[in-house]
């Protein structure tokens, strides 16, 4: 699949080093040059700095064919319009964003997005776990 | 009428101050508290501290019973955001964003925004119509109705010259709506002829303008 991925910290260099090691077309899009150091020296695939709301740059990463668009800069408003461009003007089949906040993320996702919302997630599984302490016999 | 803007940059600034002073009831949000605290001074309490992205922020500032809200803040995805946040989850009736891209004019009407200004195509325009020698302007865009006023000069070698207005083939959906000769207003009818030199006014369909370039200026 040729896969698009917009922001490159943690999460984005994770999923570029992932999806290539699957074999997969990757072209990564940062507004920072140096963020693309986290990535491995043998790293197959493109690398373009730019910001992920421009056209011309999300054009020169190959929007227009790609399979796969995912949207993981740090800031919400950013991936919630870089996803939009991808999804309705683009028509990339598959389009997949970050927001923290957990009301854009519900809004975003009425407007027919595929949300991830690591606030909710993370505070969810924290929970678990706490319960999941509290259960134990200990109590 | 009750208008919310977001952003307190020069533009909001005196948006707010403008509106205001025209008896609107308006309501800033600007994410910087100094000059949150400069502006409650001058204006009152019509300013918030506070990311009109939020919807809490939103909420608070009644965005649910806004009239309009206007997002003049200084990046384009913000600006978008908060405009879509209000109309989808408010149901704000109409509003506007500032657009500092002007790439993403075209961008943001795809995207439901009603309506988008840029400077940057205001300004352009603007020195477009300040240029004299330039034959063809276009003055105006309608957005709705994809519609565009252009004014063209018309050339000495179009087949247009010395021809009443009936007789002339216009692409289809063009009006011609005023002619200027040596500084005077002609309203036009069927039988006005058309001379080198002079200026013509109409109303056309975007996708028109080309043709019609091509007509009276090449």
């Amino acid at each position: 699949m040729r896969i698009l991925i917009v922001g490159c910290g943690r999460v984005g260099w994770r999923l570029a080093s992932d999806f290539t090691a699957q074999g997969h077309d990757v072209v990564v899009v940062d507004i920072k040059p140096h963020a693309f150091r986290q990535l491995p020296e043998e790293f197959p695939g493109r690398v373009i700095v730019g910001t992920g709301i421009d056209e011309d740059v999300l054009r020169s990463a190959g929007i227009e064919h790609a399979d796969v668009f995912v949207a993981v800069t740090n800031d919400d408003n950013t991936n919630i319009m870089a996803a939009q461009i991808a999804q309705k003007i683009y028509h990339v089949p598959r389009v997949v964003l970050r927001v923290y906040d957990p009301v854009r993320a519900e809004i975003f996702r009425e407007l027919g997005l595929t949300v991830v919302c690591p606030t909710t997630t993370v505070a969810g599984l924290i929970e678990e776990q706490v319960l999941a302490g509290a259960a134990s016999p200990q109590g | 009428m009750y208008i919310i803007v977001v952003g307190g940059g020069k533009v909001g600034y005196y948006l707010t101050k403008t509106l205001v002073h025209e008896g609107y009831e308006v309501f800033l949000i600007e994410k910087n508290p100094i000059k949150c605290q400069i502006y409650a001074e001058r204006f009152g309490a019509v300013v918030m501290q506070g990311d009109g992205a939020e919807a809490a922020i939103l909420e608070a500032a009644g965005a649910g019973r806004a009239d309009v809200v206007i997002a003049v803040t200084g990046d384009d995805e913000d600006n978008l955001v908060i405009c879509q946040m209000a109309k989808e989850r408010f149901g704000v009736a109409r509003v506007i964003a500032r657009v500092n891209n002007p790439k993403n004019e075209e961008l943001f009407r795809k995207l439901g925004i009603d309506v988008t200004v840029s400077q940057t195509n205001v300004i352009l325009s603007i020195i477009e119509q300040q240029i004299p020698e330039r034959p063809f302007v276009h003055l105006l865009a309608l957005r709705h109705a994809d519609l565009a006023i252009v004014e063209a000069k018309v050339s000495d070698d179009s087949p247009v010259v010395n021809q009443p207005i009936e007789r002339i083939q216009f692409p289809p959906e063009v009006n011609v709506t005023a002619v200027l000769r040596a500084g005077d207003l002609i309203i036009p009818t069927g039988q006005t002829v058309i001379r080198a030199g002079d200026e013509i006014i109409a109303v056309t369909k975007r996708e028109r303008e080309e043709e019609l370039r091509h007509l009276l200026v090449d």
